[in-house]
């Protein structure tokens, strides 16, 4: 069994860019990927591609060169990016090929998602009758938690406040103003307790990975990182997810709680060893709440973790360096593998002004999406 | 019994003869958990089925302030922004569903909440017969 390692990344900045297609970014996150490593796009002995709603990653061969090597189109929704990682990871480890891509797009048109009931299996009332909103659910699954765990509407704030504040200082990121505490809290209302500062966007956004084995990596001799872990888990029962007509009255686990449990056990790692972390932060809340389900605090504690300025990227935990979902926008099939390059970028020291101070050596990264899915990345300095 | 629109789905309520309404749920007979709403086959070897209690406590709530996008939403173009909820009935499950009978600021969690036969106009005007829930007056408690 082969150790897993990243040896290059790029990425296409995230936001609009109407003059390329989602696929058109795809091909200039590879390029740009496979020029900071001087590698060849001939060299590549596998892919695995995909998007949620911007095309088919495979065609992108006609752009890249027509080499034969093994194209797999991933198409997993929400996980679209760690399932195209975790297929990545697991080719190299189970020794088949030993260099390979993984690259994530997307392109989705403005506003709220408008998906259709029947493909989610659901009947067409709850669609017609408006209760068919991601932003509903993040909405209820924090004002909950909000009321269980003693978590303040100024502590959402101040989740957002972080994120611009750390969207400036990255390059990749749409937003790149800050946006102060005050002004997020006066925004339009969304969804009660969430304002519109509050919630990141659809967008659009490319990353593409290059993951080697350990021999091809040392061969290589680039600044890479070890993935130690990577883990995708559907849900429990009993557990909340987005579009659920009906809860189980017997509350159980998160996909989410079953994919970091299982990625900290494959990397031998526990959350105190994490120097920084790029959690799913589709709103303020989400984050919060992934602070303490991938167990980096107990329920609750987040409210002085935050005060005190702990996910600050001079923080104890810095969180979401790159600004994340908030201030880089949701493009669904590239944000998963985005959270993996920051952490990348994070461990070999190459961030720049948003550089993680103190040569970070772990990062971890989980995404989570609908209809309950979640996957999280442990990384290790090489 | 009061004059009622269409049920908006043929599956989802269950009328009283003075009106009041009941969700349709189905009780898988193996592990007896509660599915709602009922899968197709809700009368099978796997399924029975059953009405959920029309009485629980609000257990989260929002505001839907914007107009969802058509499809899938089929309400009319002019838009005002309703209350929704989850609402832990009795002991047997947790049910997603429009708020009623209250201000939009006026719902809390842990409320008692009634189920309610609520009208829905479509786009087109028609008009159909959906549920949402509504606070348990103190005088009515």
């Amino acid at each position: 069994v082969s150790g897993v390692y990243i040896v290059g990344a790029g990425i296409h900045p995230f936001g609009r860019t109407p003059e390329r297609t989602g696929l058109q970014q795809g091909v200039f996150a590879v390029r740009q990927a496979l020029g900071r490593a001087g590698l060849d796009w001939r060299e590549i002995q596998f892919a695995y591609g995909g998007s949620d709603a911007a095309g088919k990653a495979d065609t992108m061969v006609s752009e890249l060169g027509l080499t034969g090597l093994p194209f797999i189109n991933v198409a997993n929704g929400c996980a679209t990016g760690g399932s195209a990682m975790f297929g990545a990871y697991s080719t190299i480890k189970s020794g088949e090929f030993d260099l390979g891509i993984a690259v994530g797009f997307d392109k989705h048109p403005r506003g709220a998602f408008d998906p259709k009931p029947a493909e989610w299996g659901l009947p067409d009332w709850y669609g017609e009758t408006g209760l068919m909103l991601t932003t509903q659910f993040f909405a209820m699954k924090i004002q909950r938690y909000m009321a269980m765990h003693g978590i303040t509407n100024g502590t959402l704030a101040a989740v957002a406040e972080k994120a611009f504040a750390n969207g400036v200082l990255a390059d990749h990121a749409w937003r790149r103003e800050p946006v102060d505490a005050e002004t997020i809290l006066s925004s339009t209302m969304v969804s009660d307790p969430l304002t519109k500062f509050m919630f990141c966007s659809p967008a659009e956004g490319a990353v593409a990975l290059i993951f080697a084995s350990e021999a091809k990596a040392k061969a290589l001799g680039l600044p890479a990182v070890r993935l130690r872990a990577a883990a995708v888990r559907s849900r429990p029962p009993g557990s909340f997810e987005v579009f659920s007509p009906a809860l189980d009255i017997d509350r159980g686990l998160s996909p989410t709680n079953i994919a970091s449990r299982a990625a900290y056990e494959m990397a031998g790692v526990s959350p105190e060893d994490v120097d920084v972390a790029q959690l799913q932060d589709t709103e303020s809340g989400a984050e919060i709440m992934h602070m303490a389900e991938n167990g980096f605090c107990a329920d609750g504690e987040q409210q002085a973790w935050i005060a005190e300025g702990r996910t600050r990227i001079d923080g104890t935990l810095p969180i979401n360096t790159d600004g994340g979902c908030l201030a880089c926008g949701e493009p669904i099939g590239a944000s998963g593998l985005r959270q993996v390059y920051e952490n990348y970028v994070q461990l070999t020291g190459q961030a720049g002004a948003r550089q993680v101070p103190g040569d970070p050596r772990i990062g971890y990264s989980h995404v989570y999406g609908a209809p309950g899915v979640s996957a999280v990345a442990i990384v290790e300095r090489a | 019994m009061p004059d009622l629109a269409p049920p908006i789905d043929d599956r989802l309520l269950h009328l009283d003869a003075d009106g009041a309404p009941a969700l349709l749920a189905a009780r898988e007979r193996e592990n007896g958990r509660l599915v709602f709403p009922a899968p197709g086959d809700a009368d099978s070897e796997r399924y029975e089925s059953v009405l959920l209690p029309r009485k629980g406590r609000l257990w989260s709530w929002t505001v839907q302030r914007f107009r969802p996008k058509s499809p899938p939403y089929a309400g009319p173009q002019a838009f005002a922004p309703y209350a929704v909820g989850y609402v832990a009935l009795g002991d047997a499950i947790i049910v997603e569903g429009r708020l009623t009978g209250a201000p939009l600021d006026g719902f809390a969690i842990d409320m008692k909440m009634r189920l309610v036969a609520e009208p829905f106009t479509l786009a087109s005007g028609e008009r159909r017969t959906t549920f949402a829930f509504a606070p348990i007056a103190e005088k009515a408690a």
